[in-house]
């Protein structure tokens, strides 16, 4: 067991898979002799050589497209995406062919392909580079949503979605990078379908995934303090959602609050909360909280960016109002 | 060297299918988009004579040729068009997402720059894979408005894939002339910049092209890299069927018409009218084959409506 750093699983994750499968290769901008914007893929690049760590130019588009075409072409890739604020450039690529391609050509292609991409806001890095547009693409049938958010799921959800038939898109947070957690010597391929319980608890079920669950487990922190047993519910994976984890979750507490850094409006904890009401309506003891980033494009300046992101405090805050019975 | 007569007989394959759909569109048994090739079939008729089997093509939305042409099937193409279950995609693409995974045929695509990083990612795998394969990627001279157009040519060559680009400069993207979208109107130049070896083809003159196509292909399958071909050709038909053509005047399509690719050919090759009839039964024996066949398919199960949106082997399967 060995204690490393969410960058360090991602870039273990492809390492092992790189060594184990001469069909996996990952390309990007600056993954390789650059090291990666954040550092994950360092020293790959002098492992496995240009050709399998291959840098891209700016061109999202094309080289997202091509790791979709060299998937077609019977190659395992994997396609860095600096952050999901670039992945817009590729959108046509990941909604009109990843995510069109199996159904539209009745079943004869599929693509194999991992995109990864860093995600959401907290580092000042102002409106165009703090996204959080997860839930935005688990909208689309056809492709995966997964969003670790332990060193444990970074390594084996990148593992199991390179084995993954169909497109992957997999989200890091930015913030996650330098969190650390143990990964066994033997770690393998883990579950990509099933939401975890982080915490269990009696009284509510706080439902979040990514980067906030720090955040959210730092709540259910200090809500023990103040006699509210919360129980936590990373959901792992955006698409297709595990239902059954949350509802089951609620039917226990009553009670439930999502965490999403995403945009309030239309967004993937509108969809849980639509999910809940549908599946255990009358279970509900309080209307469904939800805690999201302010609906304004992410400030520059430090105060004002933590004030428009969910925070522990605004968790506490929604989960005690859950337990008043208000909204 | 490909054989005249057969390229005669692939073009007027190409045409009577069409002219085909056409009426059948008009008798509302194909619906949804139908644009037809009609005028410019010598360009994908000289291209696809030069390829063998295995090599994979990427067209565009107008591409019911295409696809004949690759090998498949008139009955998968004609049953796709009617949406019955026994077409290429099961009904579920039509006219404008034709695809077939036995024939190396990756579509289909109507989004206008879609297919270029398909391409170039299709010759990066045979690339690494080291597989002796050529991927062709047609599209019109409107794509190369699209920012993919610059992306992809510039990665194929940064990589020198084995693809080529072959573009359909029938002079109009949809309703716009090529004066009216491109700055730089020699398409030849503008694919030049990326230091790719690009020229510029008749394309109503099927020999002609086929013999481009041969140098291009002959040297992209040598290691030389993609290649750029333009053919000039043009559409004689509407854009699609709800095009009432304000764009254009009539004597320019008439001009047109006058370099007919069928015609030409028909000419040069002056065959007996024995001959041409014969080769004209059996493409008519061939379609009236594939619309009876697909007037007799089934429509997909709705209970099926879900299959294919994730891999049958997936645990996402039939999940929401």
């Amino acid at each position: 067991m060995a204690t490393i750093t969410y960058r360090e699983a991602v870039r273990q994750a492809i390492r092992t898979a790189m060594k184990d499968d001469e069909r996996v290769f990952m390309m990007g901008e600056d993954i390789g002799a650059y090291g990666g914007c954040f550092g994950v893929s360092m020293g790959l690049f002098e492992e496995f050589g240009p050709e399998r760590i291959r840098d891209t130019p700016l061109s999202e588009s094309a080289f997202v497209g091509a790791g979709i075409g060299a998937a077609l072409g019977g190659m395992r890739p994997i396609v860095e995406i600096m952050t999901v604020n670039f992945s817009l450039l590729a959108l046509d690529q990941i909604v009109n062919t990843a995510a069109s391609l199996s159904h539209m050509s009745g079943g004869q292609f599929n693509v194999p392909v991992v995109i990864r991409m860093t995600t959401g806001a907290g580092r000042q890095l102002a409106a165009q580079h703090s996204h959080s547009f997860d839930g935005w693409y688990a909208h689309i049938p056809g492709i995966r949503v997964v969003a670790p958010a332990t060193v444990a799921d970074a390594f084996g959800m990148l593992k199991t979605a390179l084995a993954d038939p169909d497109p992957v898109l997999f989200f890091e947070h930015g913030a996650l990078y330098n969190s650390t957690g143990e990964l066994p010597e033997a770690a393998g391929p883990l579950d990509i379908d099933k939401a975890a319980i982080r915490r269990a608890g009696q009284d509510i079920t706080l439902i979040t995934y990514g980067g906030t669950l720090p955040t959210t487990l730092a709540a259910a922190e200090e809500l023990s303090g103040r006699g509210v047993d919360a129980e936590v519910i990373d959901l792992r994976t955006l698409r297709p959602l595990d239902d059954a984890t949350f509802v089951n979750s609620v039917r226990r507490t009553h009670r439930a609050v999502v965490v999403d850094e995403g945009w309030r409006s239309g967004s993937i904890s509108a969809e849980i909360s639509a999910r809940i009401t549908e599946q255990a309506f009358y279970e509900l003891d309080a209307p469904i909280g939800r805690v999201c980033s302010k609906e304004v494009p992410t400030p520059y300046a430090r105060h004002m960016e933590q004030a428009a992101i969910p925070s522990a405090e605004d968790v506490v805050r929604a989960a005690e109002a859950a337990m008043r019975g208000e909204s | 060297m490909s054989d005249s007569v057969e390229l005669l007989r692939s073009m007027l394959r190409v045409r009577r299918f069409e002219e085909r759909c056409v009426e059948l569109y008009s008798q509302t048994k194909i619906r949804g988009f139908l644009h037809v090739y009609i005028g410019e079939e010598a360009v994908a008729t000289g291209v696809m004579s030069e390829l063998e089997p295995d090599d994979a093509v990427v067209a565009t939305y107008r591409e019911h040729g295409h696809a004949l042409l690759k090998g498949m099937s008139a009955r998968k193409v004609m049953a796709e068009m009617y949406g019955k279950v026994t077409g290429c995609s099961r009904g579920r693409g039509g006219s404008m997402h034709l695809f077939d995974k036995e024939h190396g045929f990756y579509g289909g695509n109507a989004i206008v720059g879609g297919g270029f990083p398909t391409a170039v990612g299709l010759a990066l795998a045979d690339k690494m894979l080291d597989r002796d394969r050529v991927t062709v990627c047609f599209f019109g001279e409107g794509a190369m408005a699209e920012g993919e157009w610059h992306e992809s040519m510039n990665l194929a060559q940064l990589w020198n894939l084995p693809v080529f680009f072959v573009c359909e400069n029938n002079l109009y993207a949809m309703g716009t002339a090529l004066s009216r979208s491109e700055s730089e109107t020699n398409l030849a130049i503008k694919a030049s910049a990326y230091e790719m070896p690009a020229w510029t083809v008749d394309g109503m003159d099927v020999v002609a092209v086929a013999d481009a196509a041969r140098r291009a292909v002959d040297a992209i399958r040598a290691g030389g890299g993609p290649h750029f071909l333009e053919a000039r050709t043009y559409r004689f038909r509407a854009h699609s069927m709800f095009d009432p053509e304000l764009y254009r005047d009539k004597e320019e399509v008439r001009t047109w018409r006058e370099r007919d690719p069928i015609d030409l050919l028909r000419e040069a090759l002056d065959l007996d009218d024995e001959t041409l009839q014969q080769m004209e039964d059996e493409i008519a024996a061939e379609v009236e084959d594939a619309v009876a066949y697909a007037e007799e398919s089934s429509d997909e199960d709705v209970a099926d409506l879900m299959r294919f949106v994730y891999s049958p082997d997936s645990t996402a399967a039939g999940r929401i």
